[in-house]
């Protein structure tokens, strides 16, 4: 339980994580195909992996999380009194 | 190649097809099949999907090209928004359930004191805030027409007008969403059609965005590690994203997912289960991570392969286009037009039933005297507002799309209307994590966020000289410097977005925040304020119709007005079958009004099917009326249960008293019998020696005189007897009666009581001493001193005969006190036996007395106790004391001052 209330902090942090990156320099005065080779910068190809890759490990983490749990969030679950009505509307 | 009939014929086929599904999916809910896939997470998670518009399909790939990954907030935000389900989403889930809230101004309004107010204005700011974002949805499928029509035109450019294909796709728009928005008036109950229908499209703009990157990064880029050396390779190659715009767009992106008219729709709205919310939390993420995929590579492809000045928007349709995959460029066009359709339809549903909710329904219900009482079918006037609504709604988007000349990118429109949207978080969020938020805090708040919102994004997104002045760009308004739209208090250098979403959310925030704090919320919005809160604490929804008053028939009418006739006789019949009634009517119980507000809420909105039930059944506890009619019911309940106390004690009382007086009766019953065989034999004792002697006196001749003598002196004494009884009973009966004459004369108490004294003791054969103190005596007063005395003389001769001592005394004293004049008289005697006191007043009593019981009929204290009623006093047994102490009280208000007469105790032999 409280793994799934930190687990969007976790996120939270991940993603911005990349505020830190040092910011590569512009396209122009590069020329092509050079750029990951002078620039200390972050490639894009690395960004790419790093954020999808903590999103993935955010989706997992969730259902793992939701296997784990299971049915929970039941207990106080309100039951509709109008439910077997709703399929006249 | 593709033509554009072709392209035409394709997308009315695939309209048509959603129809049939839609179609299908409400029959098989009408029947109560399908729950499974129906009410399935799967459905929900992708009818969540409608947050990937044409925007995500064609203007992510477009954003990707300009500005490398930053695209990727956009869904970042939401990602988090749904990992982090627990916190929020699950809260309005509960709350919209528990409220059954209809849409965002819906739970807005109800949390701030269902202030309808509150809901105009974040209606008004929907539409206004969501107006770019249609205008995008037409911008998009009017752009990936004209690639078609830019391939399919010959080579001198005769390329067919845009705007009048930009106005034909939002009549078609219209149209479509009027068909298939309004087809049923049910928005409480879950749209199962649009539901499934958008969950096909979810499903379609998916295969095609990932059927286009698989082509590109497969087809064209040769493999994975191939497309990445390219990105490297490409513009875009380096991380170059602004930490400010990349913070502020993710909590931008968060905010508008959650603040978004049509995302609050499908996500709380429609949802039929929390659980799904869990499932969804991971799904979620998932789908919007497979929509981002293959953004970037699909960029940088369409970069390295379309020849420059191509738009990047459009990339993803334009680069299999150019590759001869006509199948695939048929795909993806669908994609984008489910995306852009989808949205459309969603977004004007959701925002053309809170403008026909929160304004059209209360002005016309405002407008129609009567309310609910009013005749005819109300269904036809909402679901006109509805249409009307859909169309205004459209139309806003349309002419936004021309204003702003249809040149700017994708996302930058995107995120004006997310700007707009996003400014409803700090009503929400403060709304159900703070009790103190009050409805002037919201609304101060919203228009503080609103007004800056249009000032330094929408107004500045027509560009210079439309709708503000070049001069107001550079100098500001009025010409202060601090009011640039994008230099707000002359902070320059920051990104109009950043700049735009910082400003109008932290001040929007701030004076809700303080506007709140120093204002006072009403009752109702304390108490909405409290069930927001405490959601989580008690989920049952806490309102419920108290009363069963409501008649079924007058709500039958008004449902049917509403609802439509057959639907309402089907609703009728099925809670009465439910009830296990026979008739068509059920009995009105809270369960059921619970229900046919929910229905009718459904049709004309939250607040208004409450209002409408409330002015039949009269009250459920929610509006401060309905608290004061709490508040009196529980004091009438206070009131009756103390009168219920109050009679339930006279109810002991009385029947206590019942069962004294019972007591009582049956004693007087025994006495009676008593008295009748003691009178009897009172009566036939003298009466026989009565009868004996004249016989003997008739019969025998030879008598002495002196035996004549004495016989007849025995028949006089007899007949003496008898008279003296029957006078007793006569007086007795004339003084009960009331029939007395009192013959009043001023007379003191000592001449009345020597005058008793002296007849009592009148050839009394025992001897009976007698205390007075005559100087206490000597009080002067008005009585019938002759009924008076008869009283005295009484008392006296009762303790002369019943006063068993050896040697018999009587005291009597007297004593002034609180206006009366005690006389009491104390013998020295046994006293009298506690559970015969209550009887000694009573006729026909005579104790049992050792000594000369007989002797008296049994009525003298009864004819005592009557005197001194007449006199205006009475006579009562004094407890305590060795003997028995009867008490004189008489009547002072007669009395007067003491004569002078001197004296002292005085002793009588």
């Amino acid at each position: 339980m409280d793994a799934l209330r930190v687990l969007p902090f976790l996120g939270l942090a991940l993603w911005m994580v990349p505020l830190l990156w040092p910011l590569g320099p512009g396209p122009e005065g590069l020329p092509p195909g050079t750029g990951a080779d002078t620039a200390p910068g972050m490639t894009t190809a690395d960004a790419l992996r790093y954020i999808f890759g903590v999103w993935l490990l955010l989706i997992l983490s969730a259902a793992v999380l939701w296997r784990r749990t299971g049915d929970l969030p039941g207990p106080g679950e309100p039951v509709d009194p109008a439910a077997p009505a709703e399929g006249g509307g | 190649m593709v033509s554009l009939n072709q392209l035409v014929i394709v997308c009315l086929t695939y309209v048509a097809g959603l129809f049939i599904v839609a179609f299908a999916a409400e029959r098989a809910a009408l029947r109560g099949h399908g729950d499974w896939l129906l009410r399935s997470p799967l459905v929900y998670t992708l009818s969540l999907s409608i947050y990937c518009t044409a925007w995500t399909f064609y203007g992510a790939v477009g954003y990707a090209a300009r500005s490398g990954l930053e695209y990727v907030t956009i869904y970042l935000g939401p990602s988090l928004i749904m990992v982090a389900w627990w916190w929020l989403l699950r809260r309005l889930v509960r709350i919209g359930r528990a409220q059954r809230v209809t849409s965002i101004a819906d739970l807005i309004s109800s949390r701030f004191g269902k202030s309808n107010l509150l809901a105009i204005v974040v209606t008004t700011m929907a539409v206004i805030g969501v107006t770019p974002y249609i205008a995008l949805q037409l911008q998009s499928v009017t752009l990936s027409l004209s690639i078609f029509a830019v391939s399919e035109a010959p080579a001198d450019g005769a390329v067919p007008d845009l705007g009048s294909s930009a106005l034909w796709v939002a009549v078609g728009l219209a149209l479509f969403t009027v068909l298939f928005g309004t087809r049923n008036l049910n928005v409480n109950e879950r749209h199962h059609g649009v539901v499934i229908a958008v969950a096909v499209e979810a499903v379609v703009k998916l295969v095609a965005l990932l059927a286009v990157g698989i082509f590109v990064v497969w087809g064209l880029a040769g493999g994975i590690e191939n497309t990445l050396a390219r990105i490297d390779a490409s513009d875009i190659g380096q991380w170059r994203v602004d930490g400010s715009r990349w913070a502020a767009l993710t909590i931008l992106a968060a905010a508008a997912f959650v603040c978004l008219p049509r995302m609050f729709q499908v996500m709380v709205v429609e949802n039929d289960d929390e659980r799904h919310l869990q499932i969804a939390s991971w799904a979620f993420p998932l789908y919007l991570m497979l929509m981002s995929l293959f953004v970037v590579p699909i960029a940088v492809t369409g970069l390295d392969l379309l020849p420059p000045g191509s738009n990047p928007d459009l990339f993803v349709l334009s680069l299999p286009l150019s590759e001869g995959q006509n199948g695939l460029a048929m795909l993806s066009f669908l994609g984008g037009f489910s995306s852009a359709t989808s949205m459309v339809i969603v977004a004007t549903l959701a925002l053309s039933t809170m403008v026909s909710n929160h304004i059209v329904m209360p002005i016309f219900l405002a407008v129609r005297q009567g309310g609910a009482s009013q005749s005819g079918d109300v269904r036809n006037v909402v679901i006109l507002a509805r249409r009307l609504s859909i169309l205004l709604i459209i139309g806003l988007g349309y002419s936004y799309y021309r204003a702003s000349g249809g040149s700017g990118a994708l996302a930058a429109i995107g995120l004006i209307s997310f700007g707009g949207v996003a400014q409803f978080l700090p009503a929400l969020l403060g709304g159900i994590f703070w009790r103190g938020a009050t409805r002037a805090g919201a609304l101060s708040g919203l228009a503080t966020g609103f007004a800056l919102w249009m000032f330094t994004m929408l107004l500045p997104s027509f560009g210079e000289g439309v709708a503000l002045s070049a001069g107001i760009f550079a100098e500001g308004v009025l010409g202060l410097g601090w009011l640039r739209p994008q230099a707000l208090f002359g902070i320059e250098g920051l990104d109009p977005t950043v700049h735009a979403v910082v400003w109008s959310l932290s001040l929007n925030a701030l004076v809700f925040g303080l506007v709140s704090i120093f204002t006072f919320p009403d009752p109702v919005e304390r108490l909405q304020g409290a069930q927001f809160v405490n959601v989580l604490d008690h989920s049952r929804p806490t309102r419920s119709w108290t009363a069963s008053v409501a008649g079924s028939e007058e709500l039958m009418i008004m449902a049917q007005r509403i609802l439509g006739a057959r639907e309402a006789q089907v609703f009728f019949r099925h809670w009465a079958q439910r009830q296990g009634g026979a008739g068509t009517l059920p009995e009105p119980t809270p369960d059921f009004v619970q229900a046919l507000e929910r229905e009718l809420a459904g049709a004309v909105g939250a607040a208004t099917a409450h209002a409408m039930v409330a002015q039949i059944v009269g009250g459920a506890s929610v509006s401060v009326q309905d608290l004061l009619a709490v508040a009196d019911e529980s004091a009438q309940m206070l009131e009756y249960s103390s009168q219920l106390e109050a009679k339930s004690r006279e109810l002991v009382e009385t029947a206590a008293q019942l069962r004294a007086a019972n007591e009582k009766l049956t004693q007087l019953s025994l006495q009676k019998d008593n008295f009748l065989s003691q009178i009897s034999h009172e009566l036939r004792t003298p009466m026989t020696s009565i009868r004996s002697f004249s016989e003997i006196l008739r019969d025998t001749d030879r008598l002495s005189a002196e035996d004549k003598t004495r016989y007849a002196s025995i028949i006089h004494t007899e007949a003496l007897r008898l008279t003296r009884l029957l006078d007793d009973l006569l007086d007795l009966s004339v003084l009960e009666n009331g029939q007395v004459t009192l013959n009043l004369a001023r007379c003191t108490l000592g001449d009345v009581l020597d005058h008793a004294v002296t007849t009592a003791q009148t050839g009394a054969t025992r001897p009976l001493t007698i205390e007075r103190d005559p100087a206490e005596e000597n009080l002067g007063f008005l009585t019938d001193p002759d009924r008076l005395a008869q009283v005295f003389i009484n008392l006296v001769t009762n303790a002369q005969k019943y006063c068993v001592s050896a040697a018999p005394r009587l005291r009597i004293s007297t004593a002034r006190h609180d206006g009366w004049i005690d006389v009491i008289f104390l013998d020295n005697g046994a006293g009298i036996a506690p559970q015969d006191r209550a009887l000694v007043f009573e006729k026909f009593t005579r104790l049992m007395r050792t000594g000369d019981a007989g002797d008296g009929a049994g009525l003298g204290l009864s004819i005592c106790r009557e005197i001194m009623t007449r006199l205006g006093g009475h006579i009562d047994l004094v407890e305590g004391g060795d003997g028995t102490a009867f008490r004189v009280r008489l009547p002072a208000g007669q009395a007067e001052a003491p004569k002078a007469r001197v004296g002292d105790m005085q002793r009588v032999g």
